[in-house]
């Protein structure tokens, strides 16, 4: 029998592993972070304390240019994506199973399952013809593509919303004479709310930080903040390349933190 | 009673109706920027080249999938098999189950110890695995060239520490890409098995005990069997992505080093060969299919996955 100090909980060396893995996982992170305010030219030595890369970065025209089609087509696609994605998640639950179903999730989970250098190939193949085609080069292209592999991304919390949804109260707006329109704007909608807010930002997320369906879509000039930095890590680098990944990790992690934030005070 | 059912299929079909309109939109985005255009891929890996990319539109050939494995030999017209393209295929795999164990071996303590801390603290816990996670891909990879890079921080403090008197070359090798890569899924692994090991019934464990099991002999017979759903989720989220990494072996690997994702790559760029770019990818999708069907055949097999 086991001795009252006993801890059936405990394995023998994986609370080393787990910190070693935490610790692991952010020594990058840190390191990159650090070095953009490094003062020195070249990344290997530490010319001391400095914010001159984050000024060089904020001042290069192409990096303005990058980041503002970044915020564009980040915005664009993620109220395409929450749009279409709250329609199909109100089209897929609440509802007894019905023909078509697994379609349509199938279709909706499609962008998962493929690897996104296939589907990147796949759309610079008929997005190349329609563009001669039509002679229309512009951000559309990008925004379609966005749209598309964002909507899974809104589509799960909002449908993971509905489904804990409670039916009652909409059957309350009914028996009161609401006609159905007014009972989804004043009885779903604003219960639905906090899994839209999530739909959004998860698909905001997700179309700012693409860099493969991006790089293989777009026209020339049309880079965003991703694919301008890839184009950067081909030759040396200066710690320029850190400050834009560090404003812009601090952005992504700021609405991490804020989904965060939002789910716990639901709960 | 019968108008009454009528009606009451009139309704239903009508609701149906109604649901096919919701989701159209949603459906036909898919369709155009994601689904159609994996047919048109697939239809191009069966016309013949162009000469500067692109195919010559309607003419038939199969050289596209011939080239994927095989190659003809200039000068006496021989088939040989394609060995570079053999090498890059069985190194994506290769290194994919690689990045699958490595994420394991450290995913798993890792889900375990967050799993085993007091219920208030785990949502912290489970966050500081997300944050990595919804950060940009590209700037992970980044981040893990900052570590292994020569003047690095890993050579500079191996150097300190007088382990070693010159940098180890790490980067452009495929160490350079199992690390990336590792970093880089690591979360994929660690959430689904939280998920799994949250649920464990430590009942269970105890009654092992009680039955003199050692602490290894719980953890083989008794943990790792009842997580597995959650072990296998895992391991699939992570072999999935990585067998069609290219970012991580753009940046960390170097052209020496290619995954299937760069040679994709290569014949739409350089290599001006879009029927034979067409056909890797398929292929590539061909050999997610199979993980994603042995994932699903054992999600069902175990009750449903905990991914």
């Amino acid at each position: 029998m086991p001795s009252p100090k006993f801890d059936i909980q405990a394995q023998p060396g994986f609370s080393f592993v787990a910190l070693f893995t935490f610790f692991a996982l952010y020594l990058p992170i840190a390191a990159l972070v650090v070095y953009a305010f490094n003062d020195s030219e070249s990344l290997s030595m530490w010319g001391g304390f400095s914010t001159r890369w984050f000024v060089s970065a904020w001042n290069n025209t192409a990096v303005q240019d990058a980041a503002w089609r970044s915020v564009l087509i980040a915005v664009w696609s993620a109220v395409l994506a929450t749009l279409a994605a709250t329609m199909a998640a109100l089209a897929t639950t609440r509802s007894p199973n019905y023909r078509g179903l697994t379609f349509k999730y199938a279709m909706i989970n499609q962008p998962l399952m493929v690897p996104e250098i296939v589907t990147a190939v796949a759309l610079l193949i008929v997005f190349s013809r329609i563009k001669v085609w039509t002679g229309y080069s512009g951000l559309g292209y990008l925004i379609l593509a966005h749209t598309a592999f964002c909507i899974p991304f809104a589509y799960l919390p909002i449908r993971a919303r509905l489904e804990s949804m409670d039916l009652t109260l909409e059957r309350a707006a009914a028996d009161l004479y609401a006609t159905p329109w007014k009972t989804f704007r004043r009885v779903t909608l604003p219960l639905l709310r906090p899994g839209i807010v999530a739909g959004f930002m998860l698909a905001f997320v997700t179309s700012l930080d693409d860099v493969v369906i991006t790089e293989f879509v777009k026209s020339g000039g049309q880079d965003t903040l991703p694919t301008y930095m890839l184009g950067q890590l081909r030759r040396e680098t200066t710690p320029e390349i850190n400050a834009i990944a560090t404003v812009f990790l601090a952005v992504s992690v700021l609405i991490v933190v804020i989904l965060f934030l939002l789910n716990r005070r639901r709960q | 009673m019968d108008k009454v059912r009528e009606a009451a299929m009139a309704a239903r079909s009508k609701d149906v109706r109604n649901r096919w309109f919701l989701s159209a939109p949603a459906l036909l985005v898919i369709f155009v920027a994601a689904v159609g255009p994996l047919f048109v891929m697939l239809l191009y890996s069966f016309m013949a080249k162009g000469d500067y990319g692109d195919v010559r539109f309607g003419e038939f050939s199969l050289d596209g999938w011939f080239s994927v494995f095989f190659q003809r030999d200039l000068f006496d017209d021989t088939f040989g098999l394609a060995d570079a393209h053999i090498a890059i295929i069985w190194r994506s795999i290769k290194l994919s189950l690689s990045t699958t164990i490595l994420t394991l071996t450290l995913g798993f303590p890792t889900a375990y110890f967050i799993a085993m801390r007091p219920a208030r603290n785990r949502e912290i816990w489970v966050f500081l695995v997300t944050i990595p996670f919804w950060t940009n891909l590209l700037i992970r990879t980044f981040a893990m060239q900052q570590v292994i890079r020569n003047e690095g921080l890993l050579n500079n403090a191996l150097i300190w520490l007088g382990v070693i008197d010159s940098p180890i070359q790490i980067m452009y090798t495929d160490t350079a890409n199992l690390l990336g890569m590792t970093y880089v899924y690591l979360p994929l692994m660690v959430l689904p098995l939280y998920a799994s090991i949250e649920r464990l019934d430590f009942r269970l464990v105890e009654a092992g005990y009680d039955l003199y099991a050692t602490r290894l002999q719980v953890l083989r017979r008794i943990i790792i069997p009842i997580v597995k759903p959650g072990l296998i989720a895992g391991s699939i989220l992570v072999f999935i992505p990585s067998l069609g990494a290219y970012v991580t072996p753009r940046v960390l690997g170097g052209g020496k080093n290619m995954m299937l994702g760069n040679l994709i790559e290569m014949q739409f760029g350089g290599g001006r060969n879009w029927p034979l770019g067409a056909a890797i990818s398929i292929t590539l999708m061909a050999l997610v299919m199979i993980a994603l069907l042995i994932y699903v055949r054992n999600a069902s097999r175990n009750g449903g996955g905990h991914a």
